[in-house]
């Protein structure tokens, strides 16, 4: 089960986190400040994986992978396998960079709720459920189209061209 | 960037975000933030927000929140987006609660009502948008209210939604297991849907099913393998690859069940060799996910019934990880080395170097994983080279919980695979000093007791040789700046016991060390207490010794100090020095008998020493013992009652809670009937063993059972734990008589109850002999293991000693091993109760060991009906003593308390210790107070420390 979706960039800030088991904000803050110290401290060219046990308690493990200015890390348990897990991470930035051409740390932090509509499509309740990038953005651009029909029924016209031009 | 028009952000929010960034500190940061929160409060609670609007507003605080501000005053707000009619609206307010709420929260009892109807929704992005939520926020409480809208959804034709209704219905399993164990059935049928996503989305919860019970799947082996082979086989749409692998999760969900379906189970196995080889020979090596799946395959094989062939496969592939230069493979390589090398033991080799290179690798977490295979593959022959390698890691890393870590696991192997003892205390000293505050206690107990024990072999001077070596090295050690507490109480500890044993350091020297330590740890208590205890061992071998005792300077000034401290354990430790300082060599000699700390202490539970002053006291009238099974279960009665207040106010404190009240309708009753019947003899045939075993049923065995009794029914249920009580009111003889026939039986039988679960135990130190042989043979066992048994040794020789020592006939036996597990089982660390224990024998850690002692004999005396909760805690006082080879404080004090009633509860035997005995070996008052000054003088551990370590023992 994926326990964690976390991107944070490179001055620890976090652009997303999704936690799979409810935790409070103060705990979150906790993690994803954890996760920082041992994201930065890390050396290039070393494996993607970090013994997590320490931060997430046991049977945890940690994969990460550093694109530009954003880690993306995801954190799970022992029914999950580490290199697929970071072929999951692969398919998720693969499946943004289509959804925004060129991603950028910006289109995170301006699309959040978007975002959370792809991560949803691919990790359901823990579990992964879609690892095709051109699936998951059929699905998002389903939604997008009803979300904005439903959107031209109960508000003016115009924002839902607005939604549709993108 | 272009595209925040198209999303709705406004201004506001941009610049929000902008002037985040930029903030130079954390204070600017919060400052900005509390300023949006000030702002979004307002805003939020004005009346006829546009729907957008409201929903960049959501958003924002979902944002606040994820840079850890409370947003909390704006959760009503995303419940009340999630029932708005706009999908938009809805799905955020869906996100936003989902982000914001847990399952016990307080709002989510608003939720539920719009879940259950959205469930029901034809639109079925709404259907999805609930099942989010569903998976998120119903806990087992309201599981009810969705599940048979989510088990309908089971059957919805869009996939999407069956495949989250799984999911869901695999979360309500996961937080309450029994709400929906009538349904996992469901999730058998759905691996049979057509679409392959759904199928695949059950793997899932079958995953998590059949790793609780392999068992029932059996029948689903045929099925998995041939949806993998369709998988492998590229049946499936491309829709499913991704990068060019064929569904690689279904794959490895796959594979990993079948790895539990066939672990040991050689039938279907067998099924699975095909499909496992077919993808080895096939699966992609160049990408992630190739390499991922052939990865699980290794798993898989070695969890399955081995095939040479498939073997081969995975030692091909671990060698391919291994060679590759992508840390990442290294690391999926060691992982499976780790694996297959339980089945393979000889691969290990092939890879020796590969193995040294991921070890000196900078990458810490390829390190650490490669420290974990060689804790695997460790043997006698390479512990050395492991142990010393772990232990320079250990130094330098700071992270404090793998410290612990890799701390215990040098232990523990250095424990089981030590070539040597100065080798072992060597690795012990350097663990304690770098690590020795984050080592479990116990670990220290089992140095001391290695020290104080030797290797078990009947070789004395090498057991003194290593003593010799272990003080010496401590003196040296102590030359170093803060050492860990735990470390100074073994030094300490090792110190006394040892540190003018072989004369070559002289008392001075040690007690001046002591001084030293006490006076530059002043701080920690427990280390003081430790050295004031050593002290007065040394002090009591001169005095033994019959030489003239100077008491240093500063060891004066220390004792002077503590006389007054505020801690009374430190205190009442100088006055023992004090008063040991004080006395004549013959009390010292037997107050403080010198390298007795490994002596067995007998404890006379039945406290038959006492016979002859119960006797007497019966004699003069007193009123015999009233057994607690003889009073519970009884009426209550007033005048007895009376009594007990009487009772209970001559023996001080009582330590166990009062009973509860019975109800008054019962005492009123038979109070006439108990004033007529109060003392009048009865043939009771049953009473004497009753006396003493306070639950157990009883065979009428005794001589002086058939003889005339007391009528004791309606005698009220006592507290405190059975013993023997001073009788107070009338008494007539023949009662006195049989109480002290029994309890002279009783002694007889301890004795040969002890030498029967000595007899029992025997084969158990055998069977973990061989399983410590199978280890080494596992571990490619090039040579033989030297597993310590912790109690192994011991336990012979006790054994034998006891069997010597019992002259009683074997007909009492039978009697007597149940009466061993019982509430009066005399005190033994060694005796596991009943032979049924045998699991303590499977486990190979020899503290694991301990514990399981502890635990049969739990389980023991809890089978035999006796009041377990008030054994355990003996049991473990004991086990704490004589196991670690420390004794605390508490411990002593609690031996005594049973060893020696005569001095706590007895009013007058104090006064006059030397009653006269009956020519049986049964031990008089001096002997017991003899044994707690033994046990005393075998060291001390604060008192403060002891429920910790209970609860160590306990697990």
């Amino acid at each position: 089960m994926i326990k964690a979706v976390m991107v944070m960039n490179t001055q620890g800030k976090s652009r997303l986190a999704k936690f799979y088991e409810y935790l409070s904000v103060e705990k979150q803050q906790e993690l994803i400040r954890g996760v920082f110290s041992v994201l930065c401290s890390r050396a290039e060219n070393v494996s993607n994986f970090i013994d997590a046990e320490s931060i997430f308690g046991l049977d945890s493990r940690l994969v990460y992978k550093h694109f530009a200015t954003l880690y993306f890390v995801f954190v799970f348990d022992s029914s999950e396998n580490e290199l697929a897990v970071l072929d999951l991470i692969q398919v998720f930035v693969e499946t943004l960079d289509k959804c925004f051409q060129n991603v950028c740390e910006l289109d995170i932090v301006f699309n959040y709720s978007k975002i959370h509509t792809i991560l949803d499509e691919m990790v359901f309740g823990g579990q992964v459920v879609e690892t095709s990038s051109s699936e998951i953005m059929k699905a998002v651009e389903e939604i997008s189209k009803l979300e904005a029909a439903s959107n031209a029924i109960s508000l003016i016209p115009k924002s839902a061209s607005g939604w549709r031009s993108r | 960037m272009g595209s925040q028009g198209g999303f709705y952000q406004s201004k506001e929010f941009l610049d929000l975000v902008k002037s985040i960034g930029e903030a130079r500190s954390k204070a600017e940061e919060d400052r900005i933030v509390l300023n949006e929160i000030e702002t979004l409060k307002r805003r939020i609670s004005e009346p006829d927000i546009p729907k957008r609007k409201m929903k960049e507003y959501i958003i924002r605080l979902v944002y606040i929140e994820m840079l850890g501000h409370d947003a909390s005053f704006g959760y009503i707000h995303a419940v009340k987006m999630t029932h708005d009619d706009s999908l938009l609206v809805k799905r955020t307010g869906y996100l936003a609660v989902t982000l914001f709420l847990n399952e016990d929260h307080d709002l989510i009892i608003l939720i539920v009502n719009t879940i259950q109807k959205d469930l029901k929704s034809d639109n079925y992005l709404v259907v999805c948008a609930a099942l989010n939520a569903v998976c998120k926020l119903i806990n087992e409480e309201t599981i009810p209210a969705v599940l048979p809208q989510v088990m309908e959804l089971l059957a919805h034709p869009k996939e999407a939604v069956r495949k989250k209704a799984i999911m869901a219905l695999h979360r309500f399993y996961q937080k309450s297991p029994s709400s929906v164990s009538h349904l996992v059935s469901n999730f058998r049928k759905r691996l049979c849907d057509n679409d392959p996503g759904v199928m695949g989305a059950t793997l899932c919860p079958l995953f998590e099913l059949i790793a609780r019970d392999v068992n029932s799947y059996k029948d689903l082996v045929i099925s998995f393998v041939s949806i993998l082979k369709q998988v492998a086989e590229r049946r499936l749409s491309k829709a499913y690859d991704c990068h060019q692998m064929p569904a690689p999760f279904i794959q490895i969900k796959l594979l990993k069940i079948l790895a539990l379906l066939g672990s040991g189970d050689k039938q279907a196995s067998e099924n699975m060799y095909t499909v496992v080889g077919d993808i080895f020979r096939k699966c992609d090596s160049s990408s992630n996910i190739g390499n991922a799946v052939l990865y699980e395959c290794i798993c898989c094989v070695s969890s399955i019934y081995p095939n040479p062939k498939l073997l081969e496969s995975a030692a091909d592939v671990i060698s391919r990880f291994l060679k590759s230069d992508s840390h990442n493979l290294k690391y999926m390589g060691i992982d499976a080395l780790g694996r297959l090398i339980k089945i393979s033991p000889e691969i290990a080799e092939q890879h020796q170097l590969a193995v040294i290179d991921c070890l000196e690798d900078p990458d810490d977490t390829l390190k650490r994983k490669t420290f974990e295979l060689l804790y695997k593959m460790t043997k006698s022959t390479n512990v050395e080279v492991i142990v010393d390698r772990m232990i320079d890691y250990m130094i330098s890393i700071s992270d404090n919980h793998y410290k612990t870590e890799i701390a215990s696991r040098c232990v523990e192997l250095a424990e089981q695979f030590a070539p040597s003892n100065q080798w072992f205390i060597q690795t012990m000293n350097r663990v304690f000093e770098h690590a020795g505050d984050l080592v479990n206690i116990k670990v220290a107990h089992s140095l001391m007791r290695l020290i104080a024990e030797g290797f078990g072999e009947d070789d004395d001077n090498a057991d003194s040789k290593l003593r010799s070596s272990a003080v010496e090295s401590y003196l040296r050690i102590l030359g170093e700046p803060k050492l860990p507490s735990v470390f100074l109480q073994v030094i300490c500890w090792v110190l006394g016991e040892y540190g003018t044993a072989d004369g070559m350091f002289s008392a001075s020297d040690i007690t001046g060390k002591l001084c030293d330590v006490a006076e530059a740890y002043s701080n920690d208590e427990t280390v003081k207490a430790y050295a004031t205890t050593a002290l007065i061992k040394i002090y009591a071998f001169k005095i033994a010794a019959r030489r003239k005792v100077d008491m240093l300077p500063e060891c004066q000034s220390l004792m002077e100090e503590l006389l007054a401290s505020h801690s009374t354990d430190l205190q009442q430790r100088a006055y023992e020095l004090q008063a040991v300082i004080g006395l004549d060599a013959h009390a010292v000699e037997c107050i403080m008998p010198s390298d007795a700390s490994c002596e067995d202490i007998e404890v006379d539970r039945d406290l038959s020493f006492l016979n002859d002053y119960i006797q007497e006291a019966i004699e003069k009238g007193a009123q015999p013992y009233i057994p607690e099974s003889e009073r519970s279960g009884m009426l209550n009665i007033s005048n007895f009652r009376n009594q007990d207040h009487h009772e209970a106010s001559s023996h001080g404190l009582r330590f166990e809670a009062y009973e509860l009240p019975k109800p008054a309708v019962q005492s009123r009753i038979p109070q006439a009937l108990i004033a007529s019947t109060e003392i009048v003899p009865v043939p009771e045939p049953m009473y004497p063993r009753e006396s003493y075993q306070t639950t157990m049923p009883s065979i009428p065995s005794d001589a002086g059972s058939a003889e005339l009794k007391l009528r004791l029914e309606g005698v009220q249920k006592k507290w405190g734990r059975p013993t023997y009580t001073p009788a107070t009111s009338t008494s007539n003889s023949t009662s006195q008589k049989t109480v002290n026939g029994t309890s002279q039986g009783d002694g007889a039988s301890t004795v040969s109850s002890m030498r029967e679960t000595y007899d029992s135990r025997k084969p158990q130190v055998e069977v973990s002999h061989e399983k410590q042989k199978l280890a080494a043979s596992l571990f490619g066992g090039s040579s033989k293991t030297e597993k310590r048994p912790a109690t192994g040794h011991k336990a012979a020789k006790a054994s034998s000693h006891m069997v010597e020592k019992s002259h009683v006939p074997k007909s009492s036996m039978e009697v007597a091993s149940d009466k061993a597990a019982s509430a009066q089982q005399p005190p033994d660390l060694l005796d596991l109760g009943e032979p049924t224990a045998t699991s303590t024998a499977l486990q190979l850690d020899p503290f694991k060991q301990l514990e399981g002692l502890l635990d049969t004999t739990e389980v023991a005396s809890a089978v035999n009906g006796a009041p377990a909760a008030s054994v355990s805690p003996d049991i473990m006082a004991l086990y704490v003593d004589t196991a670690a080879g420390i004794h605390n404080k508490n411990d002593a004090d609690l031996l005594s308390g049973l060893s020696n009633p005569s001095v706590t509860n007895m009013p007058g035997t104090t006064a006059m210790p030397q009653v006269t005995q009956s020519s049986s070996k049964r031990p008089n008052p001096k002997d017991s107070l003899e044994k707690d000054a033994l046990v005393r003088q075998m060291g001390v551990n604060p008192s403060s420390q002891n429920p910790n370590l209970f609860k160590d023992l306990l697990g």
